[in-house]
């Protein structure tokens, strides 16, 4: 019952580490350029939370200074994640880019057809 | 294109408003929930619905790319050049309190400022993504 | 005002440059821009270090918010080292760049290769001075960024490849050392990198720690090479663009170096990176890892660009042994491998972008007899080949010289012993890349080579010139190293 209830406290953790492990886990098993671009965004999610929810304290206040205003939630993660969100949006969108661009150069965003024409990128193999 | 007249009329007639909720947005900024990101893309978007709906080519007649590349430096030029202002009268770099009489206007209106450069990048970056990615494939 | 200034200067200088190259749209005014900030650049650097060296360390509150709160900007001995090593190669390339840049970039992205390089040195730049961990995260990636976008320049279409792998493995190493940071944002409620170091103290036995340790030390290896987190970077090196190459080979991966050490002694402190956690046995088995395994791989590489892009794969081994030792002679070996193989390594990608300006290839087959047409260019070549390897009287030789003296102390002769044979793998690919550049017939691709530009040859010989150089007076880089690696091991300041 313990263990339970010790798992469920901590619920957003889970929920940090299953997003984490999840969009992992995208990138390396799909082939697709753009289903690893997603699977990058979401580990990339996991991180905003993670930032954020040791943040909120039930029951806190805005961060002001004044009257009424006692034991308020840090606003610092916000600060960061805001930055790391436009981060993000910018890696991705250069991802994108960079596919849209592969795309034109190869017809196929599917990396097990690309290795196939390009046979020197297979690690170690000669040109 | 005959048949598309009611979307056509729609959106100009709505096509200010948005820009002006835009404006809104970032000027709103300083007292609840907006700023230069979120009203750079409402900027954004009031060029691409009217790309969408009246082409590509009018769109780029009224903003030209050459004016959207144009934005994106400049917009982080005003944003560090803010910065620039304490570090000539011989505070930090992104001191803004020097901007005026005291601390807290100055910080008020560097922010203002540092928004005003954010607006003008977002926009531009948005556009020019639009642009980018539309004018692909027909050239 | 100046003066006071200089740590900040050192980051907006080049942003400014970055965003004056984007405005003016023109290719060779945007290079002129990028000569006078990387000019001023150095210079600032230059200051830094001799300010540092004779009043210790700076620190710079960035708008005048008190650190542990504001951001604060902190150069000591290391990170001004750093500092110079970076704008050092970002400033003498830029001459190099411009022939280069002409021939393998068309004419309306020229300019955005320069926005992209200054930034890129923005970030590194960044990277190295800032005391704040998130700040350094946010350079890390106006760094990386920037360079996935150099990368894809290239004129290959499998540059865009390189670029795509590489953003996908740099994005995770970011992201893996952010998710490290938030661990100690958690545990302590600061990202001042001095305050985290007084207050880590208290839950250094926390697991959350040790899990923060481990994110920040993989995330940063994937950021620098680390056998075996390097699969991005030889095709990264052998597609970006020749003046791409020879930039990144040079700074990235130190940079990144740089961090690593700047967690493990000054944040975590070496006795509890080393002392706690068995980190020691690890890196040493990656490095020698990393020293043979990628030294023999390049000496199956028929492309040039790719077989050097595997030796600096190697290269990084001997850096993060140094760091394993964890001792002083260690770590002075280590970082001042850091410069001389920044210059080496420079050296020969600048080499071998005359080779491609002049023959359009760098695969060894089509050079055979190339060091009879070209002499001077490849007799670099040779120089600076040499200082790979390691021999007396090149500037490879000195940091091999203070690892070997490291494994010695410590009693492991056999660790010493794996030194210099992993440098024997080094004379291989070395001597057979000069066996066919020199003892062979002329192909009729060599004979049609046209002549190199003198800047080109000029600059790549500067750099060759200081291989020797520092082979021979070794005041400026082994004194300083050894001044921060004292530094470091004092642990939190």
């Amino acid at each position: 019952m313990n263990l339970v209830q010790e798992i469920l406290a901590h619920y957003n953790h889970w929920i940090t580490i299953f997003l984490m492990v999840a969009g992992l886990y995208v990138v390396v098993a799909r082939g697709n350029m753009v289903k690893k671009l997603v699977g990058l965004s979401i580990f990339q999610t996991s991180v905003y939370l993670l930032y954020l929810s040791p943040g909120k304290i039930l029951g806190g206040t805005p961060p002001i200074i004044g009257e009424g205003y006692s034991g308020y939630a840090n606003p610092l993660p916000h600060v960061l994640i805001l930055t790391a969100i436009v981060v993000g949006v910018a890696t991705l969108s250069l991802g994108l880019a960079l596919v849209v661009r592969i795309n034109e150069a190869y017809g196929t965003i599917e990396e097990d057809e690309i290795f196939e024409t390009e046979e020197q990128f297979q690690p170690g193999e000669d040109e | 294109m005959r048949l598309d007249v009611i979307i056509r009329v729609s959106i100009k007639v709505l096509l200010p408003f948005i820009l002006m909720f835009g404006l809104y947005v970032q000027f709103h900024g300083d007292y609840g929930p907006g700023g230069g990101f979120q009203a750079g893309v409402v900027a954004a978007a009031t060029v691409i619905l009217y790309a969408i709906i009246f082409g590509l080519a009018p769109t780029k007649r009224i903003i030209p790319p050459l004016m959207v590349e144009i934005m994106i430096p400049l917009g982080v030029l005003i944003f560090a050049g803010v910065g620039v202002v304490g570090l000539l009268v011989g505070e930090s770099y992104l001191n803004y309190s020097v901007l005026a009489h005291d601390q807290i206007h100055g910080q008020e209106w560097g922010i203002f400022l540092v928004e005003a450069g954010v607006f003008v990048t977002v926009a531009g970056t948005m556009v020019a993504i639009f642009y980018a990615f539309t004018g692909r494939g027909r050239s | 005002m100046i003066g006071e200034n200089l740590p900040a200067l050192q980051v907006i200088l080049p942003l400014f440059g970055a965003i004056i190259a984007a405005l003016v749209r023109r290719g060779d005014i945007a290079w002129l821009v990028t000569l006078v900030t990387g000019v001023a650049t150095l210079m600032v650097a230059f200051a830094l270090l001799v300010k540092v060296l004779a009043g210790g360390p700076i620190s710079y509150e960035i708008g005048d918010w008190v650190p542990p709160i504001g951001i604060e900007y902190r150069v000591d001995v290391i990170n001004a080292y750093v500092l110079v090593l970076v704008s050092v190669i970002a400033a003498v390339i830029l001459p190099y760049a411009r022939t280069s840049i002409a021939l393998e970039i068309r004419e309306e992205r020229r300019a955005w290769f320069y926005t992209m390089y200054l930034l890129c040195l923005c970030g590194l730049t960044g990277i190295t001075i800032t005391g704040d961990a998130f700040n350094a995260f946010v350079f890390l990636e106006v760094s990386s960024l920037s360079t996935y976008t150099m990368i894809a320049l290239g004129r290959d279409r499998r540059a865009l490849i390189a670029a795509y792998q590489y953003l996908i493995m740099g994005t995770i190493g970011a992201t893996f050392y952010v998710i490290g940071v938030g661990l100690l944002l958690v545990m302590t409620g600061t990202l001042n990198l001095v305050d985290l170091s007084t207050r880590l103290v208290e839950v250094e036995s926390t697991r959350t720690v040790s899990a923060a340790l481990a994110f920040i030390v993989v995330g940063i290896s994937l950021k620098l090479a680390l056998f075996p987190l390097h699969v991005w970077l030889p095709n990264a090196y052998a597609y970006a663009p020749s003046v791409a190459t020879v930039f990144l080979a040079a700074t990235a991966t130190k940079v990144a170096v740089y961090l690593l050490l700047r967690f493990l002694f000054s944040v975590f402190g070496a006795h509890f990176a080393f002392g706690q956690l068995v980190l020691t046995p690890m890196l040493l088995l990656l490095s020698v890892a990393a020293m043979f395994g990628a030294s023999i791989v390049a000496a199956f590489q028929n492309n040039l660009k790719r077989m050097l892009a595997y030796s600096s794969v190697a290269q990084i081994g001997y850096v993060t042994l140094g760091i394993a030792l964890a001792t002083a002679t260690g770590l002075t070996g280590g970082i001042v491998h850091l410069f001389n193989h920044a210059i080496t390594k420079a050296a020969l990608f600048l080499v071998l972008g005359i080779v491609f300006y002049c023959a359009a290839t760098v695969r060894v087959e089509d050079l055979a007899g190339l060091g009879r047409r070209l002499p001077v260019t490849m007799a670099g070549f040779v120089v600076a080949g040499l200082s790979l390897i390691g021999v007396p009287g090149t500037a490879g030789f000195i940091s091999k010289w203070y690892l070997v003296a490291a494994a010695l102390e410590k009693g492991w002769w056999w660790l010493a012993v794996l030194v210099v044979a992993s440098s024997l793998i080094a004379v291989i690919y070395v001597g057979r890349v000069v066996e066919v550049l020199w003892f062979r017939a002329p192909t009729e691709t060599v004979a049609a080579v046209r002549d190199p530009p003198t800047v080109m040859v000029a600059t790549a010989w500067l750099m060759v010139a200081a291989t020797v150089y520092f082979g021979i007076d070794t005041n400026l880089t082994a004194g300083v190293a050894s001044l921060a690696a004292d530094s470091l091991l004092q642990g939190p300041q």
